[in-house]
Formats: structure tokens, C-alpha cells, sequence
């Protein structure tokens, strides 16, 4: 079944679909900034269903939208029109400190820049999110810092930001993401600050940790070197979804265009 | 590093509340820098509040300094056209009579001062003040004797010096009696050392006999510069100089009321509290203006991390208290340096003649912790303001 529905379609689906669950459901989100004549639509009319145990991919050029659609997904804004639900819950609907509640239980980021706290060590880093939670730091670190032994990072926990490769401070990013087990995580471009080979490992150790049944993974790429991790690929343009497909169905056009 | 953590322990807790606030100060304390230019930024508007209205408060206590010298009396008698201790008219000798007539007076004294040229033994001319004292009950002179005593000075050409007045006119002689030294060309001997008050005008203060004062001024009769009167147990105040000012047409005022005549003509013929007003104002401002955009530029660094805390789930409100806590510790560290500071040069400037009496009184210690808070919160509230408005969807911007 594609991703990509129209909004009739899309109303009819059930949150569990062929024993699959629904994570993100985004319907008719159009986002529009500036005022008057400086006004720009970004996003025009955004219908995306991304299903739990998978990874989708979010590729298309600069500019289309790809940053503004996952800002939208993960409440950091909101829509002028259309809603967005992620596990059934209507976001786009929430307001306030129930939103900042949801996100800190259910979303997970991985960023570019890494965007680490440099006054935290490495497992602090890493714990944050729990400690957002309301967990006593010196715990949260704890636990932190066995995720750090599974991403091979438990010898670096102590150190600094500034004291780490680019490779390894995304792996703290990837440890950060995940530390509180939530159901969504949204990277944004991993794989851009590092070389191939390092690109290359980060994803595996991300599709190692995240995959899980009941967790969905959103990945924002311009990266076609790593489109071999993705379950699926959403492709946006001019703040439109052209098309979605599974890994199999980008293979073969692919094989067809060569 | 591990005296970093303590310190951020001790001022946090170890409560689950109190986490994001160890990772607010473990963000504060990163940047050194900026974290020290906030608190000496902070420390010095305290230590210059602190040092100057200390300065400022023992110079205007100095305008009153013979007042207090003298607590035996608690009305002092003068001409009508007196405003301040410096300008004196002196009042006809039988002024004296007169006011001891008064109903309410218990006794009164005559008090003489003036200023006199000294020669010290290097040959050099310096100016002291001159006191001359009732003869007999000596009510004028100083308490605290250093060495010798009142009584001494009933020999012939006795005078008493005060402790600071030696030192300047004795340089590098440690204090001693029996010196001699030339009081408007006259010979005076050295009977006793004082401990007194630290005056406005001169540093060097001679007290004697009243007689052996005239005698030093060659001016003569009706020299009296005050008259100094106790009240009787029965009487106030208030009564005793209505009745000296209604019977004797001088000006009585009660040592109290004096003092803040002196005071108060200070603070309105000099340009002293808009000099000191001045200082302190530019402290202020120089204070909020470093502060504030170092502050500023602190959370405007800090911006992105501050969004990245937003985006992981840390409310606004958590947010605004992680900015707040960190202005607070700013504030309390720079605070307690600049106090610290300003207590030290009172500390050892006092050792100084030059600033004896000077002090640091606790009610400006704590009204400049109120400048602090004030500097803090002017400075924060920018900072506050980004913090709070901040859009979590630029942690996606490269």
C-alpha cells in the first residue's frame, strides 16, 4: 500500500492497518510563513502515513520542505491547516505543555550539527532527555552510559564535545535519541557532516538501535549513498510528496533509469 | 573540575527538580570567560557602590566629627549667622554669663576653635585646627587618651595633639611626649596624645586650656566660638534652647540638630554628593551595560542548546528557571566578590589617616545587593526574553 494517499483515502484508514501501526499521520498540512505579500507556502497540502518498524526516508531537493514537514511532525510547528497525529494522538491539536510533555515521552532527534550541549560530557549528553524526564542526572547517566557500551562509545563517556570525532559525536546524538526508548525518532540530514565510511557505520548502528517493532524512524537525506537503509522513500518537491516507495520499488526504477 | 561539581551540588541539591539546574550551571561554568567577565562585571558596580557611598558617608560624618568629640554637652550656643562648624562668629565673652542664666541650663562652658599655622621641625608650615577647651572641667577635649591626660594639660604651653595630627607633623617619629612645636609662632609642648574623630578640614588637631588658646590666637577678648551646655535633669532639649534662643537672641541647637546642620551644608555648598553620585551612577550603568550584553551574548551562544533542550521536552518554564538560576549565581558570586572587596580597602585603607573613619555600613552593603539584583534582573530580562520565544524548529538549521 503506498504511503502517499489522497485525503479521502487517507481519512478512511485505520490507525492499525494490514497488523501494521500507524505512527505519523499527516493530512492536508499546508505551512505557510511571513505576512502580507511576503507570505510563502512551504508545505501545500501534505498527506504521509509512516508506519511503525519501518524507516522512511525523506529525500528531495533544498528547499522543497523536508525540514519544515519534520518541524511540522514533531510539533516544534504548527500547521496553519490540515492536522498531524502521531500513534493516534493529534498533535497538531495539543497545545503548551501537554506537547512539550509528548515530546519529551515519544520523540527522539538526531540532528546535522549534532547540536550536543559542550558543557556535558559525553554520557550526560547522552542522558539528557531522561533527565528532561525527571530522572536524578547521576541515573539518567547511568543508563546512558550502557547504550555508550552498545554504540562502542563506553571508553569516550566522559569526554567532551569537542574532544570527539564528528562520527562520534553523532553516535552520542544516536545514544540521545534513543536513551528514553521513544516510538518516533526524526534525523535530520546524519550523515552530512561525515565522510562515507563513517556515514555508512552511523547508519547502521542507527538502523541496529531504532528498528524496532513499534518504533518508526524518519530520516531527512540528501545522502543517496545511505537510501539502501530506508524501508521506504518519500520523495517532496516544491512542498508536495511526488512519491513514496518501498526500498524495492526505488530499486527497480532505478535499475529501469539505468 | 571535581570543585566545579561541588560547587554546583551544593548550590542545586541532588533532588530530580534540581537536575536541569545542574546542567543550567554546568552550561554556565563551560564558559569561563564569559561566566568571569559577568561576575567581576557584577563585582565591581558593588565594590564602586560599596566603596563610594562608604567614602561618601565618612566625609559627611567628618562635618560633625567635633560635635561628637564632645558628648558631655548636648546643646551647642552660637551667633544666629552660623551655618556650619568651619564659619564661625565668635560671640562676646559675656555671652557666657548669659547664657548660663538661662532656666533649663545646668552648666555651660566656653569653646574655642580656630585654625592655626604650624611649623613642624623640618621648617615646613602645615594648618591644624585649633581647640581650646573650658579651663576647668576641660568638657571639649577628646576622651580617649593615647598617652598622657587632661590634667596635663594645665601645665604652662601644654597642648594635646591627636594620634594622626602627630604623624603629620612628628613624620616617621614614633608617638611620644615632651615634642615641641611652634603654634602660630608660639611655643607648645606636647602633653598629651588623643585618639578623636577624623575632621573635614585638617588632619592635625591641637587641643588645649581655652585661655592658653586665646592666648595663642593674640586676638584678645570676645573669642568665645561656642557655648556648651549640659540641659538640667529636668528640662529637655527642646525647652532649654527655645529659652536660650528667646532669652540671649543666640542660636542654641541640640548637638543632634547641629551635626545635621553641618551635615546638610555639605551635602548643599559642595560638589561632593554629585561627585560621588556620579561615580556611583556610571557603576550602575557601567554595571547593567556589561552585564546585560554579556549576558545577552551568553544565552544568544547558547540559543541553539536552549532550543535543542525545547525540542528534547524541556517546558519554557523550566527553561526561564535554568536562565534565571544561572543569573542568580552570576549575581550572588559577583555580588559577594564586590562585597568582599569593598571590605577589604576599608580594611586596609582605614590603616591610612587620610581615610580613618571611613567604614562600610551594613544598610549600603545591603542596598547595593539590591543594585545587584536590580543589574541582574535589568540584564536577564533580554536573555529572558530569547529564551522564552525561542523557536525549537532552528535546532534542524544548519
Amino acid at each position: 500500500m503506498p504511503m502517499s494517499q489522497t485525503h479521502d483515502q487517507a481519512t478512511s484508514t485505520n490507525i492499525q492497518t494490514e497488523q501494521r501501526t500507524l505512527a505519523v499521520q499527516c493530512r492536508g498540512v499546508i505551512k505557510e510563513f511571513g505576512a502580507g505579500q511576503a507570505r510563502i507556502r512551504v508545505l501545500r497540502g501534505i498527506d504521509l502515513d509512516i508506519y511503525a518498524g519501518e524507516t522512511t526516508f525523506l529525500v528531495g531537493p533544498s528547499g522543497c520542505g523536508k525540514t519544515t514537514l519534520i518541524s511540522v511532525i514533531a510539533g516544534l510547528l504548527r500547521p496553519n491547516e490540515g492536522t498531524v497525529s502521531l500513534y493516534g494522538e493529534m498533535t497538531s491539536q495539543m497545545r503548551g505543555g501537554a506537547l512539550v510533555h509528548f515530546r519529551a515521552i515519544n520523540l527522539g532527534f538526531v540532528f546535522q550539527q549534532f547540536n550536543l550541549l559542550p558543557a556535558l560530557n559525553a554520557a550526560e549528553n547522552a542522558a539528557v532527555p531522561l533527565v528532561v524526564q525527571g530522572m536524578s542526572l547521576s541515573k539518567a547517566v547511568r543508563k546512558a552510559s550502557e547504550l555508550l557500551e552498545r554504540l562502542e562509545m563506553g571508553k569516550h563517556k566522559n569526554k567532551y564535545p569537542n574532544q570527539l570525532s564528528g562520527g562520534q559525536q553523532q553516535r552520542i546524538a544516536i545514544a540521545r535519541a534513543l536513551v528514553h526508548n521513544p516510538r518516533l525518532v526524526i534525523c535530520d540530514e546524519p550523515t552530512a557532516s561525515l565522510d562515507a565510511q563513517t556515514g555508512h557505520a552511523v547508519m547502521e548502528m542507527l538502523q541496529e538501535l531504532a528498528g524496532a517493532p513499534d518504533r518508526a524512524v524518519i530520516v531527512v537525506t540528501h545522502d543517496s549513498r545511505i537510501y539502501s537503509f530506508a524501508d521506504r522513500i518519500a520523495t517532496m518537491s516544491d512542498g508536495q510528496i511526488t512519491s513514496v516507495k518501498t526500498k524495492q520499488e526505488s530499486q527497480l526504477t532505478s535499475d529501469v533509469n539505468h | 573540575m571535581l570543585k566545579i561539581g561541588v560547587l554546583i551540588t551544593i548550590l542545586t541539591g541532588t533532588g530530580n527538580t534540581s537536575n536541569m539546574w545542574r546542567i543550567a550551571l554546568k552550561m554556565l561554568f563551560n564558559d569561563q570567560a564569559k561566566y568571569i567577565g559577568l561576575v567581576i562585571g557584577v563585582a565591581f558596580s558593588t565594590l564602586l557602590i560599596n566603596q563610594q557611598m562608604g567614602i561618601f558617608l565618612g566625609l559627611l560624618s567628618r562635618a560633625g566629627a567635633l560635635i561628637d568629640d564632645v558628648p558631655e554637652a548636648n546643646i551647642w550656643v552660637m551667633d544666629p549667622g552660623v551655618k556650619n562648624l568651619d564659619t564661625v562668629f565668635p560671640l562676646r565673652d559675656t555671652e557666657l554669663s548669659r547664657v548660663r542664666g538661662v532656666e533649663g541650663v545646668q552648666w555651660a562652658v566656653p569653646y574655642f576653635k580656630a585654625m592655626a599655622t604650624v611649623r613642624t621641625q623640618t621648617g615646613q608650615l602645615e594648618s591644624a585646627l585649633l581647640v581650646g577647651a573650658d579651663d576647668q572641667s576641660m568638657v571639649g577635649i577628646p576622651s580617649v587618651f593615647v598617652m598622657g591626660s587632661a590634667e596635663d594639660l594645665r601645665k604652662p604651653d601644654a597642648v594635646a595633639v591627636n594620634e594622626d595630627g602627630f604623624g603629620k607633623v612628628w613624620r616617621g617619629e614614633k608617638i611620644s611626649l615632651g615634642n615641641t612645636v611652634e603654634l602660630n609662632d608660639r611655643r607648645a609642648v606636647v602633653v598629651a596624645i588623643i585618639k578623636d574623630s577624623p575632621k573635614f578640614t585638617s588632619s592635625i588637631t591641637f587641643y588645649t586650656r581655652y585661655s592658653q588658646a586665646l592666648a595663642y590666637t593674640n586676638n584678645g577678648r570676645n573669642q568665645l566660638s561656642f557655648v556648651l551646655v549640659r540641659t538640667s535633669p529636668d528640662y529637655t532639649e527642646k525647652e532649654v534652647t527655645e529659652n536660650i534662643n528667646a532669652q540671649t537672641g543666640l542660636m542654641a541647637l541640640s548637638s543632634s540638630d547641629f551635626r545635621d546642620k553641618a551635615v546638610q551644608y555639605v551635602i548643599d555648598n559642595t560638589g561632593i554628593p554629585v561627585s560621588f553620585g556620579t561615580v556611583i551612577a556610571l557603576g550602575i550603568i557601567v554595571g547593567v551595560c556589561v552585564v546585560g550584553l554579556m549576558f545577552n551574548l551568553f544565552v544568544l551562544e547558547n540559543l541553539k542548546h536552549f532550543a535543542v533542550l525545547k525540542a528534547i521536552g524541556t517546558s519554557n518554564f523550566r527553561l526561564i528557571g535554568m536562565v534565571a538560576l544561572q543569573a542568580c549565581v552570576v549575581g550572588f558570586v559577583g555580588y559577594g566578590t564586590g562585597l568582599g572587596a569593598a571590605a577589604m580597602f576599608f580594611e586596609f585603607a582605614g590603616r591610612n589617616p587620610n581615610f580613618a573613619g571611613f567604614f562600610l555600613p551594613w544598610q549600603i552593603a545591603i542596598a547595593s545587593g539590591g543594585v545587584a539584583a536590580a543589574i541582574i534582573a535589568l540584564a536577564s530580562m533580554v536573555a529572558l526574553r530569547r529564551v522564552l520565544f525561542i523557536e525549537p524548529a532552528i535546532v534542524f538549521r544548519g
